[in-house]
C-alpha cells in the first residue's frame, strides 16, 4: 500500500493502518531478558491498552505502545490530547484506570520499585526544589536513587559535564534561568544512567541555542536508550526522533517514522508538510488547505 | 547501582527536608517566636516569681497552646509545597517506597520542633539554679511536650497532603489540633457531663491531647499515655501515605 493511499484512507475517515512498521505491536511485547545485552532485543517500555478517566472526562482511551533501545519516540498531539496523562501513566505517577505498563520487564503496578529504577523522568516544567543548589539537589536525587556514596560525586561530575551545568553547581536553583533549570531537570533524570528516559516537553521555553543543545544530547543518548519525549515542535521530531506517535482525543492516530509521517502529506503540499499531516490527523474534519 | 553504602531513603528525605527549614528565614522566625513565647509564658504569665517556686510547671502547661499555632506552621509546607512546585511528580516516581518519603518528612518536621524545644534548656537551667525543682517531673514534661509536637505535626502532615495551598493547610491544621486538644478541656467535659453517659465523657476525654498531656506532665509517664501519642502518630502517618498516593496528581 502506498503512503498516498494511506492519507486517502485518513481523509475518508477510515481507520489508518497502525503498527505497520518495524516494531512490535504492544500486545506482542517481547519477553524481556535480564541479560544486559538483551536491552536491544526486547522492548524496554511496554504499555498495553492504557485508559484514564478523570470523572466523566476520558483523557486517555486505549493507548498501547512499545519502545525498544535505540528508539527516540516523539510523542505529538494537540494540547489536552492526553500526552502528559500518558507519560504520567508510563512513570507510575498516575495509575491507569485500565491497562498496564511494564518497564524493562518489570510491571509498574506489581514491582514499582524495580520498574522505577529503570527510567529517568523529566516532568512537565522541569520541577525542582528552588531553595537547593544544583549540587545539593543532584546529591539528593543520587542518594534517593540509592547510588553508592563513593560513586555520587563521579556521577554528578559526569552528568553536569554532559548537560553543561558546571558553572552553576553552587547556585541556588531559583536563581537559575529557564534553560539552566531545564538542564537541571535533565541532569536529575539521567544521573543513574537509566535505560529508559521519559521527558515531557524537554525543550519547551528554551532559546534556539539551548534547544539545539538539548536535542544533540537526546540524539546521543538515543543510540542506546529507549526515549519518549513529548513536544509541540514538529521540527524537533525531524531533528531527533526515530519514530513519531501522534495522539488525539486520547487515542493513537499515527505510529511510524518521521519520513513516513511527512510522506503522508500530498505531493501538492510543498511547505510545512509535517504541520499539514499533523492537522489532518488531529483536527476532526480538517480541510486540506493546499 | 544500589549498595549497602547507600543511605536509607527515609534518611535521605529527612535530611533534605530538615535542611530546607533552614534555607528560608522561617526557621529563624519560628525559633525566635517560640523561645520568646516560652519565656513569657513561664516567667510573666505563669507567675514564676509570684508563686515563689522554681519549676517549669507553667511552661509545660502552656506548651500545647503554643504548639497549636507553631506546629501547623512547621507542617503546612510538607506536602502542599511539593504539589505546588510539581516536585511531587519526581519524588513519587523515585525508586523508593512512598512511606519512606512520608516518614522522612514527618521526622524532619518533628526534629525541627525538638530543636526548638531543646533551645528552651536555659529555662531549665535557670529554675535549677534558682531552686530545687523535681528533675523527673521536668524530664516528663519535656517528653510530653515532644509527644504533643509529634502528634500535632502528624495531623499537620496529613492535612498538608490534602491540599496544594499552604495557608489552607495551616488553618485546617490549627482547627483540627484545636479540636483534639479541646476535647479534654474541663469546659467541654463539663458540658457533656450533665447529660451523656459517664462512659461517653470518658471516651471524649480519652481522645484528648490535653488529658494525656496533663497526666504526663504531672510526672507520671504512664504506658497508656505514651501508647496514645505513639498510636496517634503512627495512624496519621499511615493515613498520610494513603492520601499522598491517592491524591498525588491532583
Amino acid at each position: 500500500m502506498s503512503i498516498m493511499s494511506d492519507l486517502d484512507r485518513q481523509l475518508s475517515n477510515e481507520p489508518p493502518n497502525f503498527h505497520q512498521f518495524n516494531h512490535l505491536p504492544a500486545d506482542e511485547c517481547g519477553e524481556y531478558s535480564s541479560d544486559p545485552i538483551g536491552f536491544t532485543m526486547a522492548d524496554l517500555i511496554c504499555a498495553d491498552n492504557l485508559h484514564k478517566s478523570f470523572g466523566s472526562l476520558r483523557a486517555v482511551n486505549g493507548v498501547s505502545l512499545s519502545v525498544g533501545a535505540g528508539e527516540v519516540v516523539g510523542f505529538l498531539g494537540p494540547n489536552g490530547a492526553g500526552k502528559t496523562t500518558t507519560m504520567r501513566m508510563l512513570t507510575g505517577f498516575l495509575d491507569p484506570s485500565q491497562g498496564s505498563v511494564s518497564l524493562r520487564g518489570f510491571d509498574l503496578a506489581a514491582e514499582p520499585i524495580e520498574a522505577r529504577r529503570a527510567f529517568g523522568y523529566l516532568p512537565e516544567g522541569a520541577p525542582a526544589y528552588p531553595d537547593m543548589t544544583v549540587r545539593e539537589y543532584l546529591q539528593f536525587i543520587a542518594r534517593a536513587r540509592g547510588i553508592a556514596r563513593r560513586d555520587i560525586s563521579s556521577r554528578i561530575e559526569a552528568v553536569t559535564h554532559r548537560v553543561h551545568l558546571r558553572g552553576v553547581m553552587d547556585q541556588v536553583i531559583e536563581t537559575l534561568s529557564k534553560g539552566f533549570k531545564r538542564r537541571v531537570g535533565i541532569a536529575q533524570a539521567i544521573i543513574h544512567d537509566p535505560p529508559i528516559l521519559i521527558m515531557d516537553e524537554p525543550t519547551d521555553g528554551l532559546d534556539p541555542n539551548q534547544k539545539h543543545e538539548v536535542r544533540e544530547l537526546i540524539r546521543t543518548m538515543g543510540s542506546t536508550k529507549a526515549i519518549v519525549l513529548s513536544t509541540h515542535i514538529l521540527e524537533e521530531v525531524e531533528a531527533v526522533c526515530t519514530r513519531v506517535i501522534v495522539i488525539a482525543a486520547g487515542r493513537v492516530v499515527f505510529d511510524g517514522t518521521p519520513v513516513q509521517f511527512e510522506a503522508m502529506a500530498p505531493a501538492s503540499v510543498t511547505r510545512n508538510r509535517m504541520d499539514h499531516v499533523f492537522r489532518q490527523l488531529t483536527v476532526a474534519g480538517a480541510e486540506v488547505d493546499s | 547501582m544500589s549498595s549497602s553504602h547507600a543511605m536509607s531513603p527515609w534518611r535521605v528525605i529527612l535530611r533534605r527536608e530538615f535542611r530546607s527549614y533552614f534555607s528560608t528565614p522561617l526557621a529563624a522566625v519560628f525559633l525566635v517566636v517560640f523561645l520568646f513565647m516560652a519565656g513569657i509564658f513561664s516567667f510573666s504569665m505563669g507567675g514564676l516569681y509570684q508563686r515563689g517556686q522554681a519549676d517549669l510547671r507553667s511552661f509545660f502547661e502552656f506548651i500545647p497552646w503554643l504548639y497549636l499555632f507553631l506546629a501547623p506552621a512547621i507542617s503546612m509546607r510538607l506536602w502542599a509545597e511539593e504539589r505546588r512546585l510539581g516536585t511531587i511528580e519526581i519524588l513519587t516516581t523515585l525508586p523508593i517506597p512512598l512511606w519512606h518519603a512520608v516518614v522522612g518528612k514527618f521526622l524532619a518536621a518533628w526534629f525541627f520542633a525538638l530543636v526548638a524545644l531543646a533551645l528552651t534548656a536555659p529555662l531549665w537551667i535557670t529554675v535549677s539554679w534558682l531552686g530545687d525543682p523535681d528533675q523527673g517531673m521536668i524530664i516528663a514534661g519535656y517528653i510530653a511536650s515532644a509527644m504533643v509536637a509529634g502528634f500535632f505535626l502528624a495531623i499537620g502532615a496529613f492535612v498538608s497532603a490534602l491540599t496544594k495551598n499552604q495557608v489552607i493547610a495551616f488553618v485546617v491544621t490549627v482547627v483540627a489540633c484545636f479540636l483534639v486538644l479541646l476535647s479534654g478541656f474541663p469546659l467541654v467535659l463539663d458540658f457533656f457531663r450533665g447529660w451523656v453517659a459517664p462512659g461517653v465523657v470518658d471516651a471524649i476525654a480519652s481522645v484528648s491531647v490535653l488529658t494525656h498531656f496533663t497526666s504526663l506532665i504531672r510526672g507520671v509517664v504512664e504506658f497508656r499515655d505514651v501508647v496514645y501519642f505513639a498510636s496517634g502518630i503512627a495512624g496519621l502517618i499511615i493515613a498520610t501515605t494513603f492520601v499522598v498516593d491517592w491524591r498525588k496528581s491532583i
